[in-house]
């Protein structure tokens, strides 16, 4: 089995899109696991009807038992996080390491569980997506996404499918790590301007330290042509595989709106997709 | 006045919109805490003055000879980062999070606090606009601390704060004590997913805010119908037209060469300022 992953370094550079098209040229081989677990889209489009659910136990967050708190303030100047005022603990900063719990002198602290989100296994147009939601403002995103990798695995050994389709989440912190790890490609979204250049060196950077091969994909590689020259000699000297561009495409809007993804409509961009899964084939 | 930028989905012209209010106001500091993907920055490319400083978390370092193997601070520790075998103690050092838990609990005193880099902290000017941002080193999960510690630098009167995509713990630290937070995105059925999951978490912590919708003329009316329904102010639209677009690829501030933009970024800020009074 393998496992390819989407992902970008700068945010709206196409990754969902591009991850949505895959997943119906993928069709029957594939099973779809949307990672972007704090701002996930690709529900959108691909219309999941949810199958099962799963409850997410994110960090375990401390609570000051009003009745028995002494109001010392030991457990204030011990939190590293300032997650505690007033005798209060914020459930928003705190990150469950319990040290508020060590050196409380009245036993009024206690960790409690949170349900942080859920996860769950959906049936699409395309075969089964796993997916995610995390409530708002919670932690461990990093968790959740390692919860919904886990499921993908099962689910594609149950349905016996060869591929794993990963839609990541920008940047190149804790959930693109738990995203990327143990992944056989890396399709790199990214864009011709100056942040797109230097997001990509970075995330290109994570590749390669996790060991997963990149492949480099530029969408609206025609609205800064010259921007793009420089991406793929960046990538040349690099040695990083370039998968093809994408044209910058009114229609890719549309396709939003209507949800639908870039090979079930015509269009320049469905065309050049085609192409990029091409080049992913012949590496997988 | 401390005002943050953010928008749940990526992409959507938080940079553009920090940038530009920033030039356009003048006298103001501006703060980049999207530390994966700092980009601010790279729009003042005549910035000068930088320095910069290491950031750095506590870890645990281990007196091998005073410990005894007796397993306390592996079984404390929260997120799985010591692991105690017969011969020694291995620290898993990218799962800690410096709470200093497992000192307390040693019986035997072994274990004393270091430091370990986990990201840079710039600073430079350009002009009357002062820049701080934040740079997480590559392969570095934790992007909290530094956020955290970006923040503690920032001192000026008004600040901006640039946050990072998404609504996880990133953005909370973000703009956790903003007295105004500018939700930027787009009018797709992606933006307005991303953008109402952000409206919840503002909203949850308290902090007032308004919409700017970029990339305006594209996509539905999704985004207008829903902040009329949620009776969310928007402040203001930038259009989707390829001289922006083009300007924003080339790292060039839209409003220097747009020059009435000066003004609609300015009157951007007197709507803030209205709306906390």
């Amino acid at each position: 089995m393998k496992q390819l992953v989407v992902i970008s370094g700068k945010g709206g550079t196409g990754k969902t899109t591009m991850t949505a098209s895959l997943a119906s040229l993928a069709e029957g081989v594939a099973v779809v696991a949307d990672c972007d677990v704090d701002a996930p889209d690709l529900h959108l489009i691909l219309k999941p009807e949810i199958r099962e659910t799963f409850d997410f136990l994110g960090l375990q967050t401390a609570r000051i038992d009003p009745e028995k708190c002494t109001e010392c303030g030991e457990c204030e100047k011990a939190c590293r996080f300032d997650a505690i005022h007033d005798f209060r603990v914020d459930p928003r900063s705190c990150e469950g390491c319990k040290v508020c719990t060590l050196v409380c002198p009245s036993e009024a602290i206690t960790m409690v569980d949170s349900v942080s989100g859920h996860a769950y296994v959906s049936e699409t147009r395309f075969g089964t997506m796993v997916h995610a939601d995390l409530f708002p403002g919670e932690e461990a995103s990093g968790k959740l996404v390692t919860m919904v990798r886990d499921l993908s695995f099962k689910v594609a050994e149950r349905e016996k499918k060869d591929l794993i389709l990963i839609d990541g989440s920008p940047g190149i912190g804790c959930p693109v790590i738990a995203s990327i790890t143990g992944t056989d490609i890396a399709l790199v979204m990214t864009e011709p301007s100056i942040s797109g250049a230097h997001d990509l060196e970075r995330i290109l950077g994570v590749a390669e330290h996790f060991g997963v091969e990149a492949l480099v994909c530029v969408n609206k590689f025609d609205l800064n042509p010259e921007m793009t020259d420089r991406i793929e000699t960046l990538c040349r000297k690099l040695g990083v595989g370039l998968a093809g561009n994408l044209p910058f495409d009114p229609g890719v809007v549309e396709a939003m709106i209507s949800g639908k993804t870039l090979v079930e409509v015509e269009g320049p961009v469905g065309d050049a997709i085609r192409s990029v899964w091409d080049q992913i084939k012949k590496k997988l | 006045m401390i005002i943050s930028v953010a928008s749940g989905k990526g992409g959507t012209g938080k940079t553009l919109v920090t940038t530009n209010l920033a030039a356009s106001i003048g006298d103001v500091e501006l703060v980049d805490c999207d530390v994966e993907e700092p980009n601010s920055y790279l729009f003042f490319p005549d910035r000068e003055e930088e320095v910069s400083f290491d950031c750095t978390v506590k870890i645990p370092v281990i007196d091998e000879d005073k410990c005894t193997r007796c397993g306390r601070c592996s079984e404390f520790c929260a997120y799985n980062a010591l692991a105690v075998f017969p011969q020694n103690v291995l620290l898993f050092k990218e799962l800690c999070h410096g709470c200093g838990g497992c000192a307390l609990v040693c019986p035997e005193g072994a274990i004393s606090e270091g430091a370990r880099p986990i990201g840079k902290i710039f600073r430079a000017r350009s002009g009357d606009v002062r820049l701080l941002w934040g740079e997480l080193n590559v392969g570095e999960p934790m992007a909290t601390p530094l956020i955290r510690s970006v923040k503690a630098e920032a001192k000026g009167n008004l600040i901006l704060i640039d946050s990072p995509p998404g609504t996880a713990c990133p953005v909370i630290e973000a703009v956790r004590g903003s007295d105004f937070c500018l939700l930027v995105t787009e009018p797709t059925p992606f933006g307005l997913y991303d953008l109402s999951i952000a409206v919840q978490v503002v909203r949850e912590m308290e902090i007032p805010c308004g919409v700017v919708v970029n990339r305006s003329g594209i996509g539905d009316r999704g985004v207008y119908d829903y902040c009329e329904k949620e009776n969310i102010p928007i402040l203001l639209e930038i259009p989707m037209t390829r001289k922006i677009a083009e300007l924003y690829s080339r790292g060039i501030l839209f409003s220097r060469e747009m020059t009435e933009w000066q003004e609609r970024f300015a009157g951007l800020l007197g709507e803030v300022e209205e709306a906390i009074r």
